[in-house]
């Protein structure tokens, strides 16, 4: 670390230098150039990902079959769309991509504290990625779900041949590529704040982003080890997961939900910093109740790693243990509901300016709220009988991380597009995006609700022909933002290429929601911060 | 075994005559309708209690959801950069962060204590005055019926391409099976799901039924059907390719029809309880049973 400090310290003194093309990209160890990989990377994996959507949005916009040729082709979608949007998009997205870029801004910091582990761990997305790609086009593909139940993904027709076992390494390397990210943004927080920052000096992004890494930290190695057992009862013979060799599918529940749980508040985690940064900037108000705020964060990781039985409620636990877990998940919307009045708080008595970011705060705010009270109608054991395992869940995470951490994803995305490019976005095209998006996300994913209260269950292709008004709604509400997201992609790469160049505090964030990387030029030089900043 | 599949099919057509005169009068095939936004009908005392828990449930978060709308837009409206050019400096307030950590706190007490109520009332029932049996097989529902002379079945669903095309005009497409489950009501019927292969989840919404199938496991949850009719459920648990098409389909019915139909499936019973013993020969049985509806 010192030696990589040491060298970044050599170029930063004079130029601006930057290594050629090759070494630049694909040997990367400047946090900036791994953070735009990230993002490049969720972008492209966004587009795979949501066109997946599309294809089964299209698939249930009537009863029968349209697209998929049969229930296997469709579970095998089901499967690629949700590991493709909790793995290849949100967390490169919202992690790697704008934790790289701006940790170190933030912190006023030059770099990671492990710059060579930083571009180990992008590098480990890519074939990551392309394994669960093509387990979907070998055999009959992965239909398990993402969250792999045996016995459904061990080894019996059509699970029995390589499908399976490549995506189950896709998870292992991007497992692999979120702990070491993990390790190396711990160790850069804690050890590279610029003087004066003191922890509960930090803004709310750094405090989100060291929340997510613990969390990281401590459940993807769970993870790891569940499929590493899947691993050897597919491929030698083991039984952990099999009853006929005193194994228990079970189990499996217990760990992957011990890792699934905190795996939601890791992709929701970042996004609740990154809309503190703009309610507060462009409220040109600091943070209502900022400590508050932080140990909200604290005790929605710390809570969520004891939850975790609320995903298997209808698998035959104990009575007494369903009601603990009640108990327990019902906490969680206590520092939720903290964290919404904060933010409601922050603008109180502000200057509200309503730029692009702000509208996708606002929107993450009341979005994650509907998200967030059918939560707590989830949480208790007895009304998940009518609930678990049907529609009204899907509306449910989807409000939580459709509408709530890829919100969070856009909102980064307005916010700090011109410091990282040094250009900035058509403003009324940005609103234009946000809008449509509203409307669309709202159209597909509000009547599922309905859906799921009578009774349509998750995960199937085709239905009983009375479900298909509320369907054919949700369908043409995805079919609203996907033109809202094809705009999206112009109107980045316009951004890009032709934006108008901006200067280095071009929101002209007010000195009391002062960060640091608004005391930089946009883009900020290659090695930034050649003379360490101080806090007050 | 013709003799058997005759008596089958008579008592088949006396049920369903049963379902087509006695449903309408009562209002009650208990299907999803076409833009339903709430709950099907609740046939159990445990399905009752789930709609009740869900609509208090459901003003609780409709009024957080609105309180928290109209906190948003009168930010909006009051405190944008116009109507008030210069921010305040206010950053703590102690007493109000202490109101909105508690409040939330009353709030989910208020929810936690009928919600356990619930919890506790749905487990299971004290005093069962008969078992069902569900196994869950890819991709049909295999029932037993252990205090009624060990009658058992596979229900499979009717092919869209034969919806209807019987004497049964009132088939539902997906939901409709071809050997529905008979169960008499006013009677606390203990329900044992198990799976035989892969996970599956047994799912009858106006029950307030659902539990998961896991092979190597029973699990326990029970009905008290109230009123007579016919009600659906669908497997709630990915359980691969035809995961979508194994319905469940129950004719809740009298006692006395119940007893009426129990002693018909006995009638001349020894042939078929020997083949149906066998998973593998009960397959066989649904498969040449299914052509002949």
């Amino acid at each position: 670390m010192t030696s990589a400090v040491h060298a970044d310290h050599s170029h930063d003194d004079h130029h601006d230098h930057k290594p050629g093309f090759f070494t630049r990209w694909f040997c990367s160890t400047n946090h900036k150039d791994i953070g735009t990989l990230y993002l490049i990377f969720s972008i492209i994996a966004g587009i795979i990902g949501g066109g997946i959507s599309e294809a089964m949005r299209f698939e249930l916009s009537h009863p029968g079959f349209q697209l998929f040729k049969d229930g296997q082709m469709w579970n095998v979608w089901v499967t690629a769309h949700g590991l493709i949007m909790v793995f290849f998009v949100v967390m490169p997205g919202l992690i790697g991509g704008f934790g790289n870029w701006f940790i170190p801004l933030m912190i006023g910091a030059p770099d990671m504290a492990f710059p060579r582990l930083n571009n180990i761990s992008f590098w480990l997305l890519v074939p990551a990625f392309f394994l669960l790609v093509a387990s979907t086009m070998v055999g009959q593909g992965a239909g398990t779900g993402w969250t792999i139940y045996p016995p459904l993904s061990t080894a019996l027709s059509p699970h029995d041949g390589p499908a399976v076992d490549m995506a189950l390494f896709a998870l292992h390397l991007a497992g692999a590529s979120s702990i070491l990210g993990a390790a190396n943004f711990i160790t850069t927080i804690f050890n590279m704040r610029a003087p004066g920052m003191t922890l509960h000096k930090m803004p709310l992004f750094i405090w989100g982003m060291l929340v997510t890494a613990f969390l990281l930290v401590l459940a993807v190695p769970v993870l790891g080890g569940a499929i590493t057992m899947l691993i050897t009862d597919r491929n030698f013979g083991t039984g952990f997961f099999d009853p006929a060799k005193g194994g228990d599918p079970l189990l499996f529940q217990h760990l992957f939900w011990f890792f699934g749980h905190p795996e939601v508040y890791i992709m929701i985690l970042p996004a609740f910093g990154i809309v503190s940064q703009i309610v507060s900037t462009f409220s040109k108000k600091p943070v209502f109740g900022y400590l508050g705020m932080a140990y909200a964060m604290v005790a929605i990781g710390a809570v969520g790693f004891v939850v975790w039985a609320h995903h298997m409620y209808m698998t035959g636990l104990d009575v007494d243990t369903r009601a603990y877990f009640t108990a327990a998940t019902l906490i969680i919307a206590v520092p939720t509901g903290v964290k919404i009045f904060s933010w409601i708080a922050t603008m109180w008595g502000g200057s509200i300016e309503f730029k692009t970011p702000m509208l996708w705060a606002l929107g993450f705010i009341f979005l994650f709220t509907i998200g967030g009270v059918t939560g707590v109608v989830l949480a208790n054991a007895g009304m998940d009988i009518s609930l678990h395992d049907t529609y009204y869940v899907i509306a449910h995470f989807h409000y939580v991380l459709s509408l709530g951490a890829v919100f969070g994803l856009f909102a980064g995305f307005y916010y700090w597009i011109g410091k990282m490019s040094g250009r900035q976005y058509p403003e009324w095209a940005g609103k234009l995006h946000f809008f449509v998006t509203f409307i669309g996300v709202n159209l597909i994913f509000f009547p599922q609700h309905f859906l799921g209260l009578a009774g349509m269950p998750r995960r199937i292709p085709d239905y009983t022909p009375a479900y298909e008004g509320w369907n054919h709604i949700s369908s043409i509400g995805a079919y609203i933002t996907g033109v809202a997201t094809v705009f999206f992609l112009f109107v980045a790469i316009y951004t890009i290429t032709c934006g108008r160049r901006v200067s280095g505090n071009y929101w002209n964030v007010q000195p009391q929601c002062m960060t640091l990387e608004w005391t930089l030029s946009s883009p900020p030089p290659f090695h930034q911060f050649g003379i360490q900043p101080k806090v007050d | 075994m013709t003799i058997m599949n005759m008596s089958r099919f008579v008592t088949f057509l006396s049920l369903f005559a049963l379902a087509l005169f006695a449903l309408p009068s009562l209002g009650l095939a208990v299907q999803p309708v076409e833009w339903q936004m709430n709950f099907q009908e609740a046939a159990t005392p445990v399905a009752e209690r789930l709609h009740n828990f869900h609509h208090f449930l459901l003003y609780i978060i409709s009024g957080i959801c609105l309180f928290v709308l109209a906190l948003l837009l009168y930010v909006i409206i009051r405190f944008n950069a116009k109507t008030n050019p210069v921010p305040s400096a206010t950053t703590h307030n102690v007493l109000l962060e202490i109101i909105w950590t508690v409040v939330p706190v009353v709030i989910l007490i208020v929810i936690a204590v009928p919600s356990f109520k619930l919890l506790y009332y749905a487990d299971r029932t004290d005093k069962p005055e008969m078992t069902l049996k569900v196994t869950g097989y890819q991709w049909y529902w295999g029932y037993e019926y252990p205090d009624n002379g060990g009658i058992s079945f596979n229900a499979n669903m009717v092919p869209s391409d034969q919806i209807n095309k019987g004497e049964n005009q009132s088939q539902v497409p997906l939901l409709s099976t071809d050997h529905p489950v008979v169960l008499p009501i006013d009677t606390n019927i203990q329900i044992l799901v198990t799976g035989q292969d892969v996970i599956h989840s047994f799912a009858v919404p106006s029950f307030g039924v659902k539990t998961d199938a896991v092979p190597g496991r029973t699990n326990e949850t029970w009905v008290r059907i109230t009123k007579p009719g016919t009600y659906y459920g669908q497997c709630d648990q990915l359980c691969g390719t035809n995961h979508a098409f194994m319905p469940i389909e129950v004719f809740a019915v009298t006692k006395e029809e119940f007893a009426k139909w129990v002693a018909n499936q006995n009638e001349g019973k020894t042939p078929a309880k020997a083949a149906g013993d066998k998973p593998a020969d009960k397959k066989a049985a649904a498969e040449t049973a299914a052509p002949k509806e």
